[in-house]
């Protein structure tokens, strides 16, 4: 077990976000969350990567440690999480350059960085001519893609996802998920949560389905696709 | 001319002080969306450090530590007491920002003010009820006659303040644009909470800009004490404020718009001062501030807005 999540509870102020939800993640797999608006996607994900205080009675591992006695930038260079943040927050002051040189800002190893750099631009080519223009004056897919390979250069074992398919045409969408899933069989596992579930629900070999802070239903894709109540809901009919 | 001349010359020095100053309060709210207005009191505590500092140091060189002409004993001193007072003034800053402000990060704004006026008036008061009420007064490393220049009277103090300032600005502007340190602060400055996905510790950055600021006031006070050599606990005060403002008109986290900025007061308070009865001078320099501000709310180089969103 790679990501193991028990009873996950967490409450901004006053109201409470989720409602201890448990579920776990394997190895090179990858896993998608699925929920409407206000779910509680995006605070699972930041919970886990450390964002955010949990409640008592929440237990979190990865690869065996407890996630709960890391700070948030050791989750990321310790552990090796790297999380792309919903609507993917670039430093639009930095160049292309300087965002993938900050994520490697904790790694000691320069040889790694500058295979992972490389690596980053052989997925996303259209990085590579850009890489002294500032992020803020990417185009909206090619911010999502940087986003996406700030995670890589920072961390590789674990890739938290949220919502990549916001705001992308469907053609470069597509070419978004291609390059995750190549990422994946390099042996980055990937927890992926979507609005968007059928992308999702196809991208993913496993599915949660996640309900006003709880988790109500969980399966293989293909069940999950099948299953008239996710049709109903999540999959326009 | 010679007259314009000599206000120039001394209108540099005078903002060599307050821009040095200034960037240590740009720099920290830039980062860290704080005014640390316990600033002015660091570059106090600077110049005290400072103080003992170079007074050790010609100690042992008095009783024979070191024999070289006096002219490279001073120069020696100088840089030494420039070196050691920056590195420990850098780490008052530190304590500042890790026993003041930490605790207080996510409170209301205010209250990390407060703290900040709360923490200057105990560096004060402290001073005063360590080191008594008695002025001290700063050894003078710079002698040397003053040289005519077409009319212009220039001091050997006056060259090295100027010069030794310019260079630590300098200095600054190539870490913050060329260093993965200075990378990590421009990106906190720009969106603080996401910057520990990157792996980036927000405290180690944070203690950074308070170390770095307060090094450059340690700077400024020795510069200042020897320009001005008589040191008292509440030198920073009013001092403190004026590069404050000089912080703000040079606009939100703008290196060189604190370093420019800072240059300009000194200009107004040595131009209206030159021309009118000193009593008026900060008036009418702050006046002239607040018709800035007025036409330039975010300050010559400040950026209108900000990105700091809750993730
Ligand atoms: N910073 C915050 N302060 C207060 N409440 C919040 C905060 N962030 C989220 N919430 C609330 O927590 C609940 C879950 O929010 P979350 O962002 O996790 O939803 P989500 O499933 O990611 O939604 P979306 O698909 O719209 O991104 C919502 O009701 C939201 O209003
Ligand atoms: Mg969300």
């Amino acid at each position: 077990m790679l990501l193991s999540v028990e009873n996950l509870a967490v409450s901004y102020d006053r109201i409470k976000a989720l409602h201890g939800i448990s579920f776990e993640v394997e190895e090179g797999e990858i896993v998608c969350i699925i929920g409407a608006n206000g779910a509680g996607k995006s605070t699972t994900l930041r919970a886990i990567s450390r964002m955010l205080p949990v409640e008592k009675g929440t237990r979190m591992t990865f690869g065996g440690q407890d996630l709960l006695s890391y700070p948030a930038d050791k989750v990321v260079s310790e552990l090796g999480v790297s999380h792309v943040p919903e609507g993917r927050r670039l430093f639009a002051n930095l160049t292309v350059m300087e965002n993938l040189k900050l994520a490697a800002f904790a790694r000691t190893d320069p040889r790694g960085i500058e295979r992972d750099m490389e690596r980053v631009f052989g997925i996303f080519s259209r990085l590579k001519e850009r890489i002294g223009q500032k992020a803020g004056t990417l185009s909206g897919g090619e911010q999502q893609m940087l986003a996406v390979g700030r995670a890589l250069v920072s961390a590789r074992r674990l890739m938290l996802l949220d919502e990549p398919s916001m705001g992308l045409a469907p053609l470069l969408m597509r070419s978004v998920f291609e390059a995750l899933e190549g990422i994946n069989r390099e042996g980055t596992t990937i927890l992926v949560v979507e609005q968007n579930a059928r992308m999702a629900l196809h991208f993913a070999q496993r599915g949660y389905v996640l309900e006003s802070g709880n988790l109500v239903l969980e399966g293989r894709s293909e069940e999950l696709l099948a299953n008239p109540e996710v049709k109903a809901a999540y999959l326009g009919g | 001319m010679a007259f314009f001349m000599q206000q120039v010359v001394n209108a540099l020095q005078r903002g060599s002080f307050y821009a040095l100053i200034a960037l240590g309060y740009s720099m920290v709210y830039g980062v860290l969306m704080l005014f640390n207005f316990a600033h002015g009191d660091v570059f106090m505590v600077g110049a005290y450090i400072g103080f003992f500092v170079s007074s050790g140091l010609l100690a042992l060189s008095a009783v024979g530590f070191l024999s070289l002409p006096t002219g490279v004993t001073l120069a020696l001193v100088l840089v030494l007491t420039l070196i050691i007072s920056m590195l420990l003034n850098s780490v008052v800053g530190m304590l500042v920002e890790r026993i003041g402000y930490r605790p207080l990060r996510g409170a209301p704004r205010a209250s990390a003010a407060i703290t900040g006026l709360m923490i200057g008036i105990i560096l004060e008061t402290s001073n005063l009820a360590l080191l008594g009420a008695q002025r001290r007064s700063f050894p003078d490393l710079i002698p040397g006659e003053t040289i005519h220049v077409l009319g212009v009277n220039i001091t050997p103090k006056k060259i090295v303040i100027v010069a030794v300032s310019l260079l630590l600005m300098f200095g600054l502007h190539l870490f913050v644009r060329r260093t993965k340190w200075g990378m990590a602060m421009r990106a906190m400055a720009y969106d603080y909470v996401v910057v520990p996905l990157m792996g980036v510790s927000i405290n180690t950055i944070a203690l950074l800009t308070f170390g770095l600021g307060s090094a450059l006031a340690a700077a400024a006070g020795i510069l200042y004490g020897v320009a001005y050599p008589v040191l008292d606990p509440y030198m920073g005060v009013l001092f403190g404020w004026k590069a404050f403002v000089a912080a703000i008109v040079g606009g939100r986290g703008s290196v060189l718009g604190a370093g420019l900025a800072g240059f300009l007061l000194g200009f107004i308070e040595i131009f209206v001062a030159a021309f009118l009865p000193s009593t008026m001078r900060d008036l009418i320099a702050f006046s002239i501030i607040l018709v800035i501000l007025t036409f330039r709310p975010h300050g010559f180089f400040g950026e209108p807005y900000s990105a700091q969103l809750r993730l």
